[in-house]
């Protein structure tokens, strides 16, 4: 059973990758980042269930993880806002001053 | 390698259901054109997650994910595309190159995976975990004890994280 939920994490985080490096619209490249935050959390609390030392550090880890993806969704939609502002697009190839 | 005989216990059908609504959603989220069915699909596959959660007996992280992620940061997202994106239609991308290669690169990815979880044999020394009792318990006790620091390190980088997010957005004085 531990290799089903392991597989779907590996679909789940393949659909966000690919997301992530194909889109873009920068909301679209968030939200497939997201998508593989989930595949990762998924995986920890596989694990905590059918691992090798079943216990419940894979699902408080999988908490913090959770946590850690909020804070990084809020900043990350700021400096969008941020950017939309400056600049008046959200696409991803567009913001290039760092690169120049 | 297991064979290919399928014993379809209650999990068993529960996965799959779960499964199937979560890839959907993840499919339709790389498909659709407009902005705001890509979030709504974004949900499902967040509500599937939490469903998903339970099958594996872990009730709060079921609900801490409900909550959050299809409650929260699915907000924040059509947030982010109302402060954003006006006309909220995803164009379709005059680059085919590097799609194609995203998409290699994604399906080689999966390959590897794949290849390693059924290569991997995973043998518990101990039962599957019965965390279904009083899990919630379980967690704040642990979360108190055992990782008390890490808990008050998360608190300390949520709140600098959201003052930093409203400094960030706030509108720029004249």
């Amino acid at each position: 059973m531990l290799s089903s939920y392991l597989t779907m994490a590996a679909i789940l985080f393949c659909i966000g990758l690919y997301g992530a490096l194909s889109k873009r619209n920068a909301v679209i490249v968030l939200m497939s980042v997201e998508l593989m935050l989930n595949a990762v959390n998924l995986n920890l609390v596989a694990f905590s269930k059918y691992g090798v030392l079943p216990s419940l550090t894979g699902q408080i880890f999988s908490l913090f993880t959770i946590s850690v993806a909020a804070a990084e969704v809020a900043v990350g939609v700021a400096i969008l806002i941020a950017l939309f502002r400056a600049r008046g697009v959200v696409n991803v190839d567009e913001f290039n001053e760092m690169r120049r | 390698m297991s064979g290919f005989y399928i014993n379809w216990s209650g999990e068993l059908v529960a996965f799959f259901a779960f499964a199937v609504i979560m890839i959907v959603g993840a499919v339709l989220m790389l498909t659709l054109t407009k902005v705001v069915h890509m979030v709504v699909s974004l949900a499902a596959v967040f509500l599937g997650l939490g469903g998903m959660f339970v099958v594996l007996e872990a009730e709060f992280v079921a609900f801490v994910q409900v909550l959050i992620y299809a409650g929260a940061i699915t907000i924040l997202m059509i947030f982010g595309i109302m402060m954003t994106h006006h006309q909220a239609v995803q164009h379709e991308p005059a680059r085919p190159v590097h799609e194609i290669v995203s998409a290699v690169a994604s399906i080689l990815l999966f390959g590897i995976l794949f290849y390693a979880i059924r290569t991997t044999e995973f043998e518990p020394s101990a039962p599957p975990l019965q965390a279904g009792v009083d899990n919630a318990m379980e967690i704040g006790k642990q979360l108190y004890t055992q990782h008390v620091i890490p808990f008050e390190l998360v608190s300390v980088l949520l709140t600098v994280a959201f003052i930093g997010a409203i400094v960030i957005a706030k509108k720029e004085a004249e």
